[in-house]
Parts: structure tokens; sequence; C-alpha cells
């Protein structure tokens, strides 16, 4: 493949990172600021022999996902808030059945129908589990277009490895926005599928079986702890975090995805005029980088959490700092975008 | 000394849980018969639902999956997808398949997807105690109905059969029941029919089985197999709703 660069919005890197993973099956509904994805995948499933379908409802598109996934199938849906709220049904039975899976959330303001355009108010529902029952399930959360690709690749390696969903949690502005990207990122192998355990009919071998109910005593708890055991390696295992300035710093600004960018260039400009400021931005949101804020956390150093939310991340934060350093925070949200400016006026309150 | 009647291959050892007089152990067993004279167990994969039949997995001798409640339709449409050559097939219930799932079996049977369904029908929710479900009929009690079911309160029976019978994606639409030996027979035709016209790849096919519930229509299980040739075939009637060549 020559190396060219490509004008690619966030939402068609994620489909197409997808693709070179070797996803093969789609199923999505309509909701704004999704619809680009859907639309580059009902094109390009036609053109390598992979399945599209446009779902009746985000219940259906989760549950034909859990089918594809179970019948061998690299499968994938996305949607946005209101339509991931529909789908945790669905992300409760797969992650119990231990299927592979991704699903992207381009977030939109909420609760409720919210408004369209970007925020991030679903890091809770993300980083939680989101459905019911004692799971989890690995969020990744990209900050420009190539990234929307890279990690949607990686999602696919992850899932694959550890049968366990991975969701990306982008957002409204990195899912619309367009980036020049090269070529080289989705210049890679398929990811390896080494599933033993589909249904694909019994031929000379035993029956198998795909479920979640457990009724045998001792049996359901027998699962939980099997998937805690998965989830400890994931925690040991897959953190990214980012860093930077972060030595000398008497206040580190955490953020993650579109607002990190804004933070970034922010905390750049300060370091110019010699202020003390320094950087971290969770990557991957769950398994969230406890220990790397912990080892930063101290009498010296405080931390300032920078969300288009209310104050959601804000929590792993003061969790990870154990109490060792002062957690503030500042937030916008229903689809407002802190200005570097804003955050600058932030970050001077407590630095002085 | 020749053998000349046994468990199908399609059925495992396991001793059901069902309750004295129901019906799922007869179906269970005519889907498994048909199965095997079609010598398609090897290449089946069943979705279980939620429901008394949610054990439906254990009985089985091939592959199956459960799927959450009402969504069987959508998980089948993914495993079809992904296996077109492979027979698949969603087992429900009346809740199932009439109230938390009715849109998935509607779009389904639209998209005209190549699966089977076998939509068993005992008016109840078995497994939850005995409720209110969208197919029982007019004046039934049940434990959320105490004083029968008054349309002005709980609506009319949902005649799902008949509402997908205008969709050009369905090929084949039976309503049949087990309350005796040749309705028993017949159940298997519609049946193999709906599984024959999976493997010839028509569409999307349905057998609508009108079952018994003993202890949730507080009847023996002789009186619960009158019931349904006395009462629920009058609302229900039996017979195929829908066949196309």
């Amino acid at each position: 493949m020559t190396n060219k660069n490509i004008l690619i919005s966030g939402n068609e890197a994620c489909a197409e990172a997808a693709i070179t993973a070797g996803c093969r099956f789609y199923a999505g509904y309509p909701i704004t600021p999704q619809n680009e994805l859907t639309k580059y995948m009902a094109e390009r499933m036609r053109e390598v022999g992979g399945v599209f379908i446009q779902s009746e409802s985000e219940i259906a598109a989760i549950n034909m996902v859990f089918g594809a996934s179970l019948a061998g199938a690299k499968a994938m849906t996305s949607s946005s808030g209101p339509g991931i709220s529909l789908k945790q049904e669905g992300i409760s039975y797969i992650a119990a059945c231990r299927l592979p899976a991704v699903i992207i959330n381009v977030m939109r303001g909420g609760p409720g129908l919210g408004n369209i355009a970007p925020a991030q108010g679903d890091y809770f529902q993300a980083t939680r589990g989101g459905g019911h029952g004692d799971y989890r399930t690995i969020v990744l959360a990209p900050a420009s277009v190539s990234e929307s690709a890279l990690l949607t690749y990686r999602a696919f390696e992850l899932t694959e490895k550890y049968r366990v969903p991975a969701i990306i949690l982008s957002d409204g502005m990195i899912g619309q926005m367009m980036e020049t990207v090269s070529s080289k990122i989705f210049d890679k192998k398929e990811v390896e599928n080494k599933r033993n355990w589909i249904l694909t009919g019994c031929a000379g071998r035993q029956p198998r079986l795909v479920k979640s109910l457990f009724l045998e005593q001792g049996a359901l708890e027998g699962l939980n702890k099997t998937l805690q055991q998965t989830y400890k390696k994931i925690e040991q295992k897959e953190v990214i975090v980012e860093t930077d300035y972060e030595k000398d710093s008497k206040l580190l600004v955490v953020s993650y995805g579109s607002v990190s960018r804004i933070v970034k260039a922010c905390v750049k400009k300060l370091r110019k005029q010699n202020i003390k400021v320094g950087f971290i931005r969770p990557v991957t949101l769950w398994p969230f980088p406890h220990f790397e804020v912990k080892k930063l956390a101290g009498k010296k150093t405080n931390f300032l959490v920078v969300e288009m939310s209310e104050g959601q991340m804000v929590e792993d934060v003061r969790l990870a700092a154990e109490g060792r350093s002062k957690v503030y925070f500042y937030g916008r949200s229903g689809g407002h975008i802190p200005t570097e400016e804003e955050i600058a006026k932030e970050i001077k309150k407590y630095i002085k | 000394m020749k053998k000349i009647f046994g468990k199908p291959d399609s059925l495992t050892d396991k001793r059901t849980h069902y309750c004295p007089g129901c019906g799922h152990g007869i179906i269970h067993r005519l889907i498994a018969e048909v199965i095997d004279e079609l010598s398609m167990r090897e290449k089946t994969i069943g979705v279980a639902p939620v429901g008394c039949a949610v054990l439906a997995y254990d009985y089985w001798n091939f592959d199956v999956t459960e799927a959450a409640h009402g969504r069987p339709p959508a998980v089948a449409t993914g495993i079809k997808r992904v296996l077109p050559d492979k027979l698949v097939f969603t087992y429900q219930g009346d809740g199932d398949l009439a109230a938390i799932g009715t849109a998935e079996i509607i779009h389904a049977a639209n998209r005209a997807e190549n699966i089977s369904v076998f939509f068993v029908n005992n008016g109840v929710y078995g497994m939850t105690g005995g409720q209110l479900a969208p197919t029982t009929v007019l004046g039934q009690r049940t434990a959320t109905a105490p004083l029968g079911r008054d349309y002005k309160l709980d609506g009319y029976p949902l005649k799902i059969s008949e509402m997908l019978s205008v969709l050009p994606g369905v090929v084949f639409l039976e309503r049949t029941s087990i309350f005796n030996v040749a309705n028993i027979i017949k159940t298997k035709q519609a049946i193999k029919k709906s599984l024959i016209a999976q493997i010839e790849r028509k569409g999307f096919s349905m057998v609508e089985i009108l079952s018994p519930c003993p202890v949730y229509w507080g009847l023996s299980p002789k009186q619960a197999m009158d019931r349904i040739k006395e009462e629920v075939t009058k609302e229900y009637p039996l017979g195929i709703i829908k066949e196309q060549n």
C-alpha cells in the first residue's frame, strides 16, 4: 500500500479501522452524531463481503452483534448516548457470555434526548459496566481522527484477546471533524481470530452452548470470579496514559478525549510563561490509570480535572489520589466546549 | 430384534423440568424428530428464549444459545447472516415473542430473514407465576387479571400470526396445537415445512403452537388439553395462515 494522506472524519476512521481489523458484521440504527459511521459501513461491508444491517432498534442491533459474535464473526455496532442506553441490556449479556464485540459511542449532550453537540456525560455509563450485573467493559477514548482509527483497531485486538466487550468513547467533535491521516494506519493485518468456542453446528464435536443463565449453586459466582480474574489482568497490562511536564508540576490537569487537546495546548502555552502545570490524559478510561495518578499524587502536586460533563472522571482521580492531593474540577456540559482561556483562568486559580 | 422406536438423536438424556401436562416437552421432541429426519442435527443452531423454555438448551443435543427476553429473532438474524448454510431457529413463548419482543419478530419477518420460528402460545407467563400475556383470551383469569381479562383494562388478545401474514417476507405461517395425537402430527408436519422452507432459502416462516399450561390455567392436564380444543381455538383458529410457493 502506498502511503498517502487522506482526509477523513473520526467516525469514518473508526469504521475503516474496524474493517482493517477484520470486522465483517455491523448492525446499527441512525442517531446523530454517529451517522457517518453507519453510512460508511453500509458501503464498505458490501465491498468487503461483510454483513451490514440497519436494525429496527439499538436493542436489535446489539443482539444481532451478540448472534454474529457467537457465530464467529468480528462484530461491531455504534451509536450515541440515548442509543447506547438501549444497548446496555445486550452489552450485559455479551459480557456474561464472554463474547468479543466492539461498541462505539459518539457521545452527545445528555441526559434524556439532550442535544447533538459534543459532550462527555457517558463516562460513568461506559466505565462502570453500564448494564445490570457485575461486569466491566474496556473503554478507549480517542482524542483525534487518527487515534479513532488506532484505538478502534486496538479495541478489536483487546476484545478478541480477553473476550470482554470494548467501547470506543468518542464524541461529536472527534466523530464529525475531519483531519488528515496517513493511509498507513489502515495498512495492518486482520486481528487474529482464535475462537474455539463458537456455535457453527456440532459436526465432529460435542454440542456447544453459549448462555448467561446459571441456576446451579455456585455456578454464577464461578463465572463472576472468572470475569474478575480477566479484569485484573486487563488492569495490570492494558493501561494507556499520556503525561507531560508531570515531574515538576504543581498542578496536573487531567482530561480525556476531545477536550484533552484544548487542555494540552493550554498547558503548553502556560509552560512558556513558566507556570508549573502539567498534563495527564487517560487513553484507557477503563482500566483507569489509577497507579499512574497515585504515583504523581502528593503534597506538592494537586489535580485539576477538566471534562465536558458536570464531573464524572473526577471521581476516579479522587479515588486514585487517595486524599494525598487536592482534586479540583472544571466542567462544561450540554454541548459547551471549554475554551483555552477558560481553562487557563481555572489553572491560574490553583497556581499562585 | 429390530428397533422400531427410539429417542431422537437431537434430544439429550436429561429429564425436563416442566410441570405435569406442560406442552414444551412434546414440542421439543417434535423439533428434535424433524431435525433428525432432515439429517440436520450437526448443522443446527437453536436460540432458546427467556421463560419456561429457557432450559431448552439442556434438552436439545445440538448447538444452542440463549437470548435476552424477546431478542431471539435479532440474535438468530446475527447467526444466520454469518452462517447462511446452517439451520437456525428460535423457540419463543408468548410473552417473549408477542410482548417484549414484538419489534424483533415483526422486523425479522419483514426482512425475510431465512430463519424458522417456533412460537409456543399458552396464554400466560408460566415462569413468573401465571401473569396476563398479550395472547390471554378475554375473560381468562390470571395472576395480574384476577377478574379475568377485560379489554377495557388489558386490551385484546394479540394475533401475531395474522399480523405477520400481511408481510411479503413471510413464506409460511401455520397455527397448530398439540391437544390430541392428530394435532401433534399436524404440528410436526408444520415444523418440517418451516425448516424445509429455510433449507430451500425461501425466507421467514413461523409455526404458532397452542399449548397447555395446566398449572396456571388451574386445570388438570386433561382438562387443559380440552380447553385448547373447546375455547382457545375459537380465539386462535388452527390451520395454515399463509403459504407461498
